[in-house]
């Protein structure tokens, strides 16, 4: 977590795949799930695959555990994507607005 | 003990100390910069209340002018806070008992971050939680809630601007 670039390549890799994109859609809908429980939610994947799924979530920092009891808790942690949002959509789509307003400066100067 | 689906988390690593985390969340000066803006002000004790204020524009719309009430429960500096959170802006929150909101600022091994955690648990509040989580479809403008407000608590502590400048 010591490099900003890094911390955004875990993020966008974690979301490339779109077994992991259910995972973080399922647990948006139902926070606080159990390992079982989310298996159940792919049920073409084994065990296996959820874990190392909700592992490499997990090093992004988009699922958190818990202990609660016995039971270890998944919860969706949406501030990367935030994070994500406003490092780089954002910059993109203001750029994108700006450079219509100056093609429209530039029209009408031409008019 | 608390049901799991009433708890949310928010977890932001922070390129600063834990004072000076510690002093964004708690100093009213520091919360007018970021996030919705509003000046909150803590009793920093057991027991000691918080206020959370409108901005103008908030009240140009029609909010109240003390938008959020609440009990401080614990102040640890520059650990650990937990308060209660009751929103005073909308019927529904008013009836509920308020949300328990905890602060966790823990400093990572290298590299100069910050672990900052918050935690809500509803406490009977789904309405208020919903305010807290945020609504995705909605980052640009209030849907925001924690997701926003510690996104920019981030982007002002390590540039020394809110990202609504």
């Amino acid at each position: 977590m010591s490099n900003e670039d890094t911390d955004d390549d875990l993020v966008f890799k974690a979301l490339s795949d779109p077994s992991r994109r259910l995972l973080l859609d399922r647990l948006f809908e139902q926070d606080g799930r159990t390992l079982v429980n989310l298996e159940a939610e792919l049920p073409h994947l084994t065990r296996f695959g959820v874990m190392k799924h909700l592992k490499v979530l997990e090093e992004a920092d988009l699922v958190i555990t818990e202990k609660v009891g016995r039971e270890k808790l998944h919860y969706l942690n949406p501030v990367p994507i935030r994070l994500l949002h406003d490092r780089w959509i954002d910059k993109y789509t203001e750029r994108r607005v700006s450079a219509l307003v100056d093609l429209k400066h530039q029209l009408e100067k031409q008019a | 003990m608390s049901n799991a689906t009433d708890t949310q988390i928010f977890r932001v690593y922070i390129r600063a100390t834990p004072d000076a985390i510690w002093e964004a969340i708690t100093s009213p000066e520091w919360t007018e910069q970021y996030g919705y803006k509003g000046r909150t002000e803590y009793e920093l004790r057991a027991g000691g209340s918080v206020v959370g204020h409108a901005t103008k524009e908030m009240i140009d719309f029609g909010a109240p002018a003390i938008m959020v009430k609440g009990e401080v429960l614990e102040a640890d500096a520059p650990k650990k806070l937990v308060h209660t959170f009751h929103a005073q802006f909308n019927p529904e929150t008013i009836a509920e008992p308020g949300v328990i909101v905890t602060y966790l600022i823990e400093p990572e091994d290298a590299g100069g971050l910050t672990k900052l955690t918050v935690v809500n648990d509803a406490n009977g509040s789904p309405i208020t939680m919903g305010f807290l989580a945020g609504s995705p479809g909605q980052l640009s403008d209030g849907g925001g809630g924690y997701p926003f407000i510690i996104s920019d608590l981030k982007t002002l502590l390590e540039t020394g601007k809110s990202l609504q400048d």
